[in-house]
């Protein structure tokens, strides 16, 4: 450790830290623009000039390096001095626009001017202007002459978004930050660059004008999307949700969210909110109240226990699903005498889940994932579907980490990856067994299966057994794959013998939660993906869109049409209109208190922000009084406190429940010829709430799929850039427009699901066919 | 590395060095590489001398074809390449680490300092950067030993410099004197003063301040002499200006030139060079106000010392040489909105 005087007081920090990160540690505020704890320095404001006794001119603090027995000032007169000017310097070409500017109230610029600036200005000059730029729906740059060319957002999409979409061009004064000529800013963590702009160049363009930061309350929350469990602050005007920022919680989301994350607030004040329940009667939706509603769900359930027994009752839920709801869910399930409940509703494998109470988890915990040294990667689409995931894996790959990917087509995560092994999901456990026989091979241990390694296999191989944080992931196309027990009984193998830890990032923001709680089928129970393919006598579905949600999804349109009683507990009533007989508006996740329990299996609860709409109620409620009248036991919770207790039991044993033992031996089965589908569930199809959600719809990464074919065969079909085709599954068609992606293997077709635009289509994984359309 | 760069209004003596005797950069650049165990060099030419860097191209051709560079050099066990690299127009692009940056490929803006290129320097490893002027008195020196070298010149200011003599004298050009030549011997060679008396002299470079005649003719051309007298030796270019030139319009001159190449990069240079030009430029043309040489004076102090680079202070310094020797002229600018030297704007 190194010891300095810093304003008189003795401050110790470890060799190689600068002077700021000293003033941190003392607790002392040195005025800053252009550092930030999350990115490389860049010393360009100058606002942080200190003065260091024996150095001839002030010195930034940021980029200065402590030394033993240094002496620093931060508010020498010498200091201030330097900082003043530096101030006055930023005002003169700094437009008056406070009035006018989002930022006001939230701008560090304007805190920092109240410190260190004139009551007057001195400049008389010309100021100069930059000219708008339009980057898409997310980020304004609609006044880019607020820039003080602090270089953060230059610098957090070098470094932590991965891609460097804004730079700075020109000279002099006539720097501006813009992006290549024309484009949008597309990365899925821009967002983030609204938050560490010091200044009103960057901000929200969903937000705009729409409040004052003075007039917002302030409530926490957790992000109802990814497994990662992001900590958000949801501000509030007036009993409205008005905007999502992150809540720095270093060990989950670090300062980060994802723009999902950020963004999908709008959905919550769509027009396409349920807002009173509603009966299908005649053919005709009628507005009903609760207790008609939920007494006409009752009997309904009543009389199909009565004539057809329990076998074909069941409930879907969503990883999605707060803890609270999904306990209740299965509770009143399991009190019909039925073991049909799960989440699932896309894995195509029913039979791989943990033993009864424990739960598939990611392994290790989130933090690591930044200290990783090594990571083999398997069926993971990591970038969209873990945008914060991918980020730390990102840094540590910057630190020399070797990442590994196995997949059957390689979109680019913005991180050097050391290799990759390229198979169609039907060859994975091939894949898998390949790197586990060239481990086996080199430790001198019988393999699982008998594999002949190729060199990429030595390679993954050879790296994961160097090093010494190393982790085994598997992905959600690994997670939802029809083979899904083999891979991780392989994957569980080869990060036993190499020491890493082994899987899986996670669907959603409680997958781990809803399998601690029994939502998930036991004693031979149908799965969700098989509930959604046929035809169900009563069917209870909890924030799930089958179409949407499925692995299959025109078995789901066909079975939904031959379904008995279809109860859809939703918030929104555009696309369970169609196929439900009852819509019962539930609470979104600003609208009611609940739980998640994260990937790595940290339970977080959150307490509403805002009043249910209208006739809305909290979904751990309704089931609760549905419960009660179809007269089971356990449904007189008062508090959702209290239906935690219940579903989780005590927290501090979550940890040893947490197991990714496979629950069958290895194999290595279904490698077949032919084409097969690859299916990714893009960013902005993921859920209810971000399909509602405007402005994340008109990104680019929200633009309808094309089918992604392999250069073999995009050869074969003798296609153009722009062509159609017309992909066949069975009976289940769609044209769609194509296009070569050099990455896929050559008999994989990459058909997003989850997307209106394939809806038509059958299921995830499995034989396909391809025509010129 | 060799820095070519050569930006310093005035200076035009490494440009001459390079297109009349490229082999001595060469050679010295050789040599220094064998003393410290380099293996790689690079003389970064700046982009506005492209016939000179051709030139230099050739040379090094001649070099390797000859055996003075590349692998095994004259059958011995050391082996250094020698590059060329051309500049795209940045005075900026002098500061040795933005010229390392250049180099790079990427924009030509100084990294901050610590950490300094000895340690972390072209693409982190470690670099040394020297003039050209400096490569080239290698070999001499080798030659006839260091201690001759520092007898040309005085105590503390050894050896000879190349003085670009430019402005109002009759014969413009490069001169090599010993240090510590009188500045009048040095105005003798050059063919004295044209046009009219003289009347200041920025004795290195532009961002040198400007030393008003009569002190001019006292002093010698060394590092020490100079810097009493309250300017710099810098770069060694000596622009004469005679009683002629108004030093307004010679200033807005000199700021426009820095408020042009500012990199942009930090906040009192970027924001201060147009401040300042503007000031002067409104001085200059008959819209001055009495307070402004006063703003004009703090806005120099602001900036000194104060930036990742040193353009900060290049730019300062002439406003305040100018303010101390010659506010008179200033003065009138503002009080009469018109030139007391009588030249029109």
């Amino acid at each position: 450790m190194i010891e300095i005087e810093l304003d008189g007081r003795k401050v110790s920090v470890a060799p190689g830290s600068m002077v700021m990160h000293a003033a941190d540690a003392a607790g002392t505020y040195i005025p800053h623009f252009c550092y930030h704890k999350k990115l490389s320095i860049a010393a360009n404001c100058r606002m942080c000039l200190v003065e260091v006794e024996k150095a001839p001119k002030p010195m930034p603090a940021c980029a200065t390096p402590v030394t033993q027995g240094m002496v620093v000032r931060t508010k020498s007169a010498k200091a201030i001095q330097a900082q003043k000017s530096v101030m006055e310097f930023l005002l003169i070409n700094h437009p008056l626009d406070c009035p006018i500017c989002d930022q006001g109230g939230e701008c560090q610029l304007q805190d920092l001017a109240v410190g260190y600036g004139a009551s007057a200005s001195r400049y008389e000059e010309e100021k100069r202007v930059v000219f708008h730029k339009d980057v898409g729906p997310l980020i304004s740059m609609e006044e880019m002459t607020r820039c003080i060319h602090c270089t953060r957002c230059i610098r957090f999409g070098q470094e932590v978004a991965g891609v460097m979409e804004l730079g700075m061009i020109h000279r002099g004064e006539h720097s501006e930050i813009t992006t290549m000529l024309g484009n949008t800013i597309d990365s899925e963590l821009s967002g983030n660059m609204i938050d560490i702009c010091p200044v009103g160049a960057l901000t929200s363009k969903p937000f705009r004008y729409s409040a004052r930061t003075w007039e917002l309350q302030r409530r926490k929350s957790i992000s109802p999307h990814d497994s990662n469990g992001s900590n958000l602050v949801v501000q509030v005007k007036s009993g409205r949700v008005m905007r999502v920022v992150p809540l720095e919680n270093e060990d989950v989301n670090e300062c980060w969210i994802t723009d999902r994350d950020r963004f999908s607030y709008e959905a919550l004040n769509s027009d396409q909110r349920l807002t009173q329940p509603m009966l299908k009667q005649g053919g005709q939706w009628q507005v009903v109240d609760w207790n008609t509603a939920l007494a006409y769900v009752a009997d309904g359930l009543k009389r199909v226990m009565a004539e057809f027994g329990t076998a074909e009752i069941g409930a879907v839920g969503s990883p999605r699903g707060t803890v609270e709801e999904l306990h209740l869910l299965a509770r009143i399930v399991r009190g019909l005498g039925s073991a049909n409940v799960d989440v699932r509703g896309r894995h195509a494998d029913a039979g791989n889940l943990a033993a009864d109470g424990r739960a598939r988890w990611l392994g290790t915990s989130i933090a690591s994932l930044t200290q990783l040294d090594r990571a083999f990667v398997v069926g993971s689409f990591l970038r969209k579907d873990h945008p914060l995931f991918a980020q730390r894996i990102r840094q540590a790959a910057r630190h020399g980490a070797q990442v590994h990917s196995l997949h059957a087509v390689h979109d680019d995560w913005l991180l050097p990856l050391a290799s990759r092994m390229t198979a169609a999901p039907s060859g994975w456990a091939a894949a898998l067994a390949e790197v586990a026989a060239a481990v086996a091979a080199a430790k001198g241990v019988a393999a699982p299966l008998a594999a002949q390694a190729t060199e990429t296999a030595q390679a993954i191989a050879a790296s994961l057994m160097s090093g010494e944080r190393k982790a085994v992931l598997l992905g959600n196309a690994a997670a939802q794959h029809p083979q899904a027990g083999e891979l991780l009984a392989l994957a569980h193998w080869i990060a036993e013998q190499c020491g890493a830890s082994v899987g899986y990032l996670g669907e959603g923001a409680n997958s781990v939660g809803a399998q601690l709680v029994g939502a998930v089928p036991r004693d031979g129970g149908l799965s969700a993906a098989q509930m959604l393919a046929q035809p169900m006598k009563a069917l209870l579905l909890l924030d799930v869109d089958p179409l949407f949600d499925a692995a299959d999804a025109a078995a789901a349109r066909a079975a939904l049409q031959a379904s008995g009683l279809v109860v859809a507990l939703t918030a929104f009533k555009d696309h369970s209109v169609d196929h439900a007989d009852v819509l019962l508006p539930i609470a979104p996740f600003t609208e009611t208190s609940g739980t998640f329990v994260n990937a790595e299996g940290r339970a977080q609860s959150f307490t509403g922000v805002v009043k249910p709409l209208g006739e809305v109620r909290p979904a751990w409620k309704v089931l609760r009084v549905l419960g009660g009248l179809l007269g089971l036991d356990g449904f007189d919770q008062d508090s959702s406190e209290a239906v935690r207790a219940q579903a989780l039991g005590d927290l501090d044993l979550l940890a040893q429940r947490l197991d990714n033992t496979p629950s069958q031996a290895a194999a290595a089965s279904g490698t077949r010829a032919g084409l097969e589908r690859v299916a990714d569930v893009p960013i902005y199809a993921s859920d209810s709430l971000v399909r509602h959600a405007p402005s994340l719809q008109l990104t680019a990464d929200a633009r309808p799929p094309l089918a992604g074919l392999s250069s073999a065969l995009w050869r074969q079909l003798g296609l153009q850039p722009g062509d159609k085709v017309l992909i066949s599954q069975g009976q289940a068609v769609a044209v769609l427009p194509a296009q070569e992606d050099r990455s896929l293997a050559a008999t994989a077709v990459r058909i997003a699901a989850g997307h209106p635009a394939t809806l038509a289509l059958g299921p995830m994984f499995g034989p396909l066919n391809v025509e010129k359309a | 590395m060799c820095n070519s760069d050569e930006g310093e209004p005035g200076t035009c003596k490494d440009r001459d060095l390079l297109r009349f005797n490229p082999h001595m950069v060469i050679e010295g650049m050789a040599i220094a590489a064998y003393a410290m165990g380099i293996r790689t060099g690079y003389n970064y030419i700046h982009g506005e001398i492209f016939e000179i860097y051709q030139r230099f191209e050739e040379a090094l051709d001649e070099a390797r074809a000859a055996g003075f560079l590349g692998d095994r050099i004259l059958g011995s066990d050391f082996s250094f390449q020698l590059h060329a690299f051309h500049g795209f127009g940045a005075y900026i692009c002098g500061e040795e680490t933005a010229l390392l940056e250049s180099l790079e490929g990427k924009k030509g803006q100084p990294r901050f300092k610590p950490p300094f290129p000895a340690s972390f320097g072209l693409y982190g490893k470690p670099t040394t950067i020297n003039n050209t002027e400096t490569f080239a008195a290698v070999p001499w020196i080798i030659n006839h030993g260091g201690q001759a070298y520092l007898e040309c010149g005085k105590p503390n200011n050894g050896g000879t410099k190349i003085f670009s003599v430019v402005g109002d004298v009759n014969r413009p050009g490069n001169f090599e004197v010993p240090m510590g030549t009188p500045f009048a011997k040095l105005l003798e060679l050059a063919g004295g003063v044209k046009g009219g008396a003289l009347k200041a002299v920025i004795p290195g470079g532009s961002s040198a301040p400007v030393l008003p005649a009569g002190v001019m003719m006292d002093i010698t051309m060394d590092y020490d002499a100079i810097a009493k007298a309250g300017s710099m030796l810098g770069s060694g270019a000596v622009i004469v200006m005679n009683d002629s030139r108004c030093m307004v319009r010679s200033l807005m001159r000199l700021s426009y030139f820095y408020q042009h190449e500012s990199c942009g990069q930090c906040t009192p240079c970027r924001e201060g060079t147009g401040w300042l030009w503007r000031l002067v430029d409104r001085i200059e043309h008959g819209k001055g106000r009495p307070e402004d040489l006063d703003v004009l004076d703090s806005v120099a102090e602001n900036i000194k010392g104060r930036t990742i680079c040193a353009l900060g202070d290049a730019a300062a310094m002439p406003v305040q040489g100018m303010l101390k020797h010659f506010r008179d002229e200033f003065v009138h600018h503002v009080e009469h909105k018109s030139c007391k030297v009588g030249r029109s704007a």
